[in-house]
């Protein structure tokens, strides 16, 4: 699991390479909090294009992320969902609690 | 029913083996032709098994996981996750969507997107003694000879 990405005008934006996992989760989530933290900003966009899979650890990652920003008075936007990752946002329900586009 | 082919594998309950377990099942799988998609279901299922138990089986030890995967006629895999762990009090209350014990690192959805994503799914557990998870899953049959 690989995480990259950069911050423009208040818009962080983090790309998700590889499987998400519970084996992987906590220290995302660590990375995630770090860089959401540092750069405060008011928008978080997690581009998933590069994720090949996921399963319901990461969509506890995703709405916790979603809180955070939430938390600071910003929004989350999630980008780029594959296949599978899709299934299985779409079979949790989180589909409808997060912010969604192609 | 007897099975066609079989495999069983032995690990302990180590998060790192959450992947390896998802990739023999989708290996293992393979010999059935599957489409993308019942593969991504298949990994995922299995992913939800194996954590399951590395994360509420063995809370506070390294313990044995076994996953067994069996090919049945008609196309169908059946899955289990067997673990010799807490075992869980109330089947029927941890099956229920968003309920968990594992806080917000967990999202509580983990048995629901077993059911989702297998056509079958059974669970057996007693405290103290573990817990059995099997699923079942039929592929579509993609080559007509």
């Amino acid at each position: 699991m690989k995480i990259t990405g950069s911050c423009q005008e208040g818009v962080l934006t983090l790309r998700f390479q590889g499987e998400l996992d519970h084996h992987v989760s906590q220290e995302v989530m660590a990375a995630l909090s770090e860089r959401i933290d540092a750069f405060l900003p008011r928008k978080c966009v997690l581009d998933l294009r590069g994720l090949s899979f996921m399963d319901s650890s990461g969509i506890a990652l995703l709405l916790r992320a979603e809180k955070k920003m939430r938390q600071l008075e910003g929004s989350l936007l999630v980008t780029g969902v594959q296949e599978q990752p899709g299934r299985v946002l779409r079979a949790a329900g989180a589909d409808q609690r997060l912010g969604i586009t192609e | 029913m007897p099975a066609l082919n079989s495999v069983k594998l032995e690990f302990p309950s180590l998060s790192a083996n959450e992947a390896f377990a998802r990739s023999c099942a989708a290996c293992f799988a393979a010999q059935l032709d599957p489409t993308l998609e019942e593969l991504g279901d298949l990994k995922t299922a299995v992913s939800e098994a194996v954590t399951n138990a590395v994360v509420h089986a063995y809370p506070s030890e390294i313990g044995r996981v076994l996953l067994k995967l069996r090919l049945l006629e008609g196309n169908v895999l059946e899955v289990t996750v067997k673990d010799w762990g807490c075992g869980i009090p109330d089947v029927a209350q941890a099956m229920e969507p968003l309920f968990t014990t594992g806080g917000e690192e967990r999202s509580g959805m983990g048995f629901s997107i077993m059911a989702c994503f297998t056509d079958k799914l059974r669970v057996r557990s007693a405290p103290g003694r573990g817990t059995t998870v099997v699923m079942r899953k039929k592929f579509s049959r993609r080559i007509q000879l």
